[in-house]
């Protein structure tokens, strides 16, 4: 039973609730900063680590904190988490800070988080909070870079440009480029893009949602054919 | 021998969507006709390729949403989207710019809403813009005309152009293309030069640019037909031009040795072309009479703002745009009354 349900969160968290793609929530550092792969996967691991850790300061003081002031303790607790965040990114990965800007202290303002503290970590004990609060995050994380990557690809035809602004001096092999004279599609790298980017994206999984569901009737039409023959 | 008895109504039958892009379709050709006479053989060839990629994806989306191909293809609307972004595009533009902005303007933004009749924005503007803003100097290397060039490029050199991107030997980009006369008024009254100053340079002709002018004469004349056969109403085109010369006169006035006289502005880039056959697009307009009005003239003024203090020389696509997104706005509020229902007296 337990097991199941953690599996039910994670599936949740990564696919079936994936807070970009079917809450879209989170829009505004969604559309913002995926312009490129390694933006996405900047904000996304710092968002990632706010949500865990505020999922489980919520859970862990669920109990304490009165109803009616609930709202704004998790803001003073997301924001706590945020602002540490931002201080640590700052110092250990100032140039990548300096790209992803303002959006780093935005995280406060991700509905995302706020959204999880109230709909789930509220309600839920401790290590739950933590695995929806990590399956939530990478799920975004993975959306932010998938999205950074496609308008990277087509906006100037690299992908993991600026590699070693996250992972050192030794990444900027991860670099790939297409060809030298890429024309860039600079709307990709443009707001308009984003939008676009996201729609192909959520338009990819409900394809493949109706594709699942498809396979997952068949069997069943077949035996029942079966059973009727 | 039998004689067929019509019942009453006997009016003609109303316009079908077929007809009336043959007829936009035919009141083009003088237009056509004449930017290739000024212009080269540039606009035939985007035409061409314009038409045949745009009936490609159109085809193949239909397929894909399993509709009927042929019945859909036949409406003409994918072939009038296609020359109309041939039209506004350069000359000289890259063949897979075209095919880029046909395959956004057929399958993002026409058929992705549902197909004709359900796209809020005008397909061809909308793909000149996604191309203006991704490539601009592609989009903005326009040719001079025939008149002012030294050197004129042959068919099968222009086809070598647009597709290969070869030049013939000897020559640069820069040295067969130009600055249209919208831009060059640009920077030249940015550079603080004077109207009259300006002018003395044989790029200019009666009212606008040499030779450009007089393509915008020729889709007049196409607009002016399509006024007749009652393809377009009245109010659009009227509308677009005097929110655009009204706009135009008074700064003139005010100031005649900065800001261009308002015949160069009418005679100037897309606005003719845009007036009688782009912001009349009967899906993305206005549908009441009194919207169409508020519509156009709204469009004149946007153009004319864009031009003069925006960042683009032209800028009839983005007007038309801009205005796309107000039209069921506007057109809510300006339902006419049914006669017997509402009105003052009525509560």
């Amino acid at each position: 039973m337990s097991d199941n349900s953690y599996r039910s969160i994670i599936t949740g968290g990564l696919w079936s609730n994936n807070q970009a793609l079917v809450a879209l929530l989170g829009l505004c550092p969604l559309l913002a900063v995926t312009n490129t792969a390694i933006n996405g996967l900047g904000l996304g691991l710092a968002t990632t680590a706010v949500l865990t850790a505020s999922n489980s300061t919520v859970s862990l003081i669920r109990n304490l904190v009165r109803p009616e002031v609930r709202l704004p303790v998790f803001v003073l607790v997301i924001a706590s988490f945020v602002t540490a965040i931002e201080l640590s990114m700052n110092a250990f990965f100032h140039e990548l800070h300096k790209v992803l800007g303002i959006f780093i202290p935005l995280i406060v303002t991700n509905c995302a988080i706020i959204g999880r503290a109230e709909a789930f970590a509220s309600k839920n004990s401790l290590p739950r909070s933590v695995v929806d609060g990590l399956s939530i995050g990478i799920g975004f994380t993975l959306v932010l870079m998938t999205l950074g990557g496609m308008r990277e690809l087509m906006g100037q035809g690299t992908l993991f440009d600026q590699a070693h602004l996250m992972f050192g001096e030794a990444a900027r092999g991860l670099t790939f480029r297409l060809s030298d004279d890429f024309p860039g599609m600079l709307v990709a790298i443009l707001p308009p893009g984003a939008f676009i980017g996201l729609g192909m994206l959520i338009a990819v999984k409900n394809l493949i949602d109706k594709r699942l569901a498809q396979q997952a009737a068949k069997p069943e039409a077949v035996e029942a054919e079966s059973a009727t023959a | 021998m039998e004689f067929q008895t019509l019942t009453s109504p006997h009016t003609a039958l109303p316009n079908s969507v077929n007809k009336v892009m043959l007829q936009v379709i035919l009141a083009l050709i003088p237009g056509i006709v004449a930017m290739t006479w000024y212009f080269g053989w540039g606009t035939l060839i985007n035409i061409t390729l314009a038409v045949s990629c745009a009936v490609g994806f159109e085809a193949l989306v239909l397929w894909l949403r399993k509709r009927p191909i042929v019945a859909t293809l036949g409406d003409l609307s994918a072939v009038v989207t296609a020359i109309l972004f041939a039209i506004a595009v350069p000359p000289t533009l890259p063949w897979w710019l075209t095919v880029m902005g046909m395959g956004f303007a057929i399958i993002m933004v026409k058929q992705l809403y549902g197909g004709l009749g359900y796209n809020p924005f005008n397909p061809a503007m909308a793909a000149y813009v996604l191309l203006l803003i991704s490539y601009p100097v592609q989009m903005t290397s326009w040719l001079p005309p025939m008149s002012l060039s030294a050197q004129t490029l042959g068919f099968t050199e222009s086809l070598s152009l647009i597709f290969t991107g070869a030049l013939p030997s000897g020559l640069t980009m820069d040295a067969i293309t130009m600055a249209t006369p919208l831009d060059e008024m640009r920077t030249q009254l940015d550079l603080n030069h004077m109207i009259s100053e300006i002018r003395e340079s044989p790029l200019w002709g009666d009212f606008g640019g040499l030779g450009w002018e007089w393509v915008g004469n020729w889709f007049l004349l196409g607009g002016l037909w399509m006024l007749y056969k009652r393809t377009i109403t009245w109010h659009i085109p009227l509308s677009f031009l005097a929110g655009l010369i009204l706009m135009a006169a008074v700064f003139w006035l005010f100031d005649p040795e900065s800001h261009p006289f308002p015949q160069f502005h009418v005679f100037s880039g897309g606005a003719i072309l845009g007036a009688f056959f782009i912001a009349t697009d009967p899906v993305t307009a206005c549908t009441t009479k009194k919207g169409q009005l508020i519509y156009g003239a709204s469009i004149g003024v946007i153009v004319y703002v864009i031009r003069t203090w925006g960042g683009y020389p032209d800028a009839v696509a983005f007007a038309v745009l801009l205005m796309n997104m107000a039209a069921p706005t506007i057109d809510h509020y300006t339902q006419p009354r049914t006669y017997g229902h509402g009105g003052r007296l009525s509560g």
